[in-house]
């Protein structure tokens, strides 16, 4: 007969990433960036409201992207193009996230003495993202019109991880019977702190307030 | 595909452990999954089989997977309920004031190893 001896772990799979996040928002804080996370489902037009974004910062804050979504550049091109801003493509080889290793990796390539903010623009999923701390300072998160207002009810983590929700694509409201009032509700019903912004990234409506929350939130990471 | 990126979180941690207490050989890890946890057990497995077997460590290895129910506590009226069947409404006084008490887990409870080494 084979014996089996048995060693206890009891351990969260979580718990080795939670303590790299801990470690790499110390760094952040350190060095005066701020970084956010920004989640979405594909197409729900994160890098519509980053170019929308990045162009009313020009002069307020010193930016840099990284782009995890897809594994080609065409995202990270788009935003380099568009506006100027330095963005760098991560290779995620087929992951469904990033954990903070990885984003530490990826600011190895950033300049981070010319910026003040640097977003990543992580892996389009409204599920694995939520469960990585990627040692962001901040989550944030598009829902866009066309997915439909029950989304909170439907991914629980994603949105009590987020401090703001951007409602994108406000544009098509007419065509859907997407329910903002409600929307709202649900949202706070998993996160009361969350701070809600409808905006259009197709014609820029409301992005300055998203602007201006990012000014603030920078400010207030370097100062405080 | 967010149980792969688990099962390599899984694999470092148990190595980790395989080192620590010099062990050559992992014949089990037993997971305890809350049943609200968003890891699909099936999936994992097969991740699980995919990953281990290219580890000499865990090769063979065969992963026992808990599910731990999922519990809701309601914080108008204190009592609890099972949070699959009624959600974030509780179901004795229709409050919507609730928290998961437990049910969120995806741990590593613990590992087998050959005992006569
Ligand atoms: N109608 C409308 N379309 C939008 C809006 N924002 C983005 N889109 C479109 O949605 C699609 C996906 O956008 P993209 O920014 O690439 O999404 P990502 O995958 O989240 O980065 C593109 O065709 C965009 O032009 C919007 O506010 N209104
Ligand atoms: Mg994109
Ligand atoms: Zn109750």
């Amino acid at each position: 007969m084979d014996e089996v001896k048995i060693i206890e772990i009891k351990k969260s799979v979580f718990a080795d990433n939670d303590a790299d996040a801990e470690a790499l928002r110390a760094d952040l804080k350190a060095r005066g960036v701020y970084l956010l996370n920004l989640m979405s489902s594909p197409g729900s037009g994160k890098t519509t409201t980053l170019i929308q974004t990045l162009l009313r910062l020009e002069g307020r804050l010193r930016v840099a992207v990284m782009e995890a979504d897809i594994d080609s550049d065409v995202d990270a091109v788009k935003i380099r193009e568009a506006t100027g801003v330095p963005s760098i493509q991560l290779h995620t080889g087929g992951m469904c996230h990033l954990d903070a290793e990885m984003t530490r990796q990826g600011l190895d390539n950033v300049a981070l003495q010319d910026v003040d903010l640097v977003v990543l623009e992580n892996v389009g999923n409204l599920v694995c993202p939520a469960e990585f701390d990627t040692g962001a300072v901040r989550n944030a998160m598009i829902l866009s019109v066309p997915e439909g207002e029950d989304k909170p009810l439907k991914y629980p983590l994603m949105f009590s991880v987020c401090d703001l929700v951007l409602i994108n694509k406000m544009d098509v409201l007419p065509y859907f019977d997407f329910d903002l009032e409600k929307c709202r509700e649900y949202i706070r019903m998993r996160n009361p702190r969350a701070k809600v912004l409808p905006i259009c990234a197709r014609t820029g409506e409301g992005v300055d307030a998203f602007a201006d929350w990012l000014v603030e939130e920078v400010y207030n990471w370097k100062h405080a | 595909m967010h149980e792969l990126g688990i099962v390599f979180y899984i694999i470092k941690d148990v190595k980790k452990a395989a080192e620590e207490h010099g062990v050559g050989h992992v014949s089990a890890v037993v997971m305890d999954i809350g049943e609200v946890s968003t890891v699909v057990p099936d999936y994992l497995q097969d991740c699980w089989r995919w990953a281990a077997d290219k580890e000499e460590l865990l090769s063979g290895c065969e992963l026992r997977i808990n599910v731990i129910p999922a519990v809701t506590l309601c914080e108008d009226c204190r009592q609890e309920y099972r949070t699959v069947l009624h959600g974030k409404t509780c179901p004795h006084c229709g409050s919507g004031k609730t928290c998961l008490l437990r049910g969120n887990e995806v741990e590593i409870r613990e590992i087998e190893v050959p005992g006569n080494i």
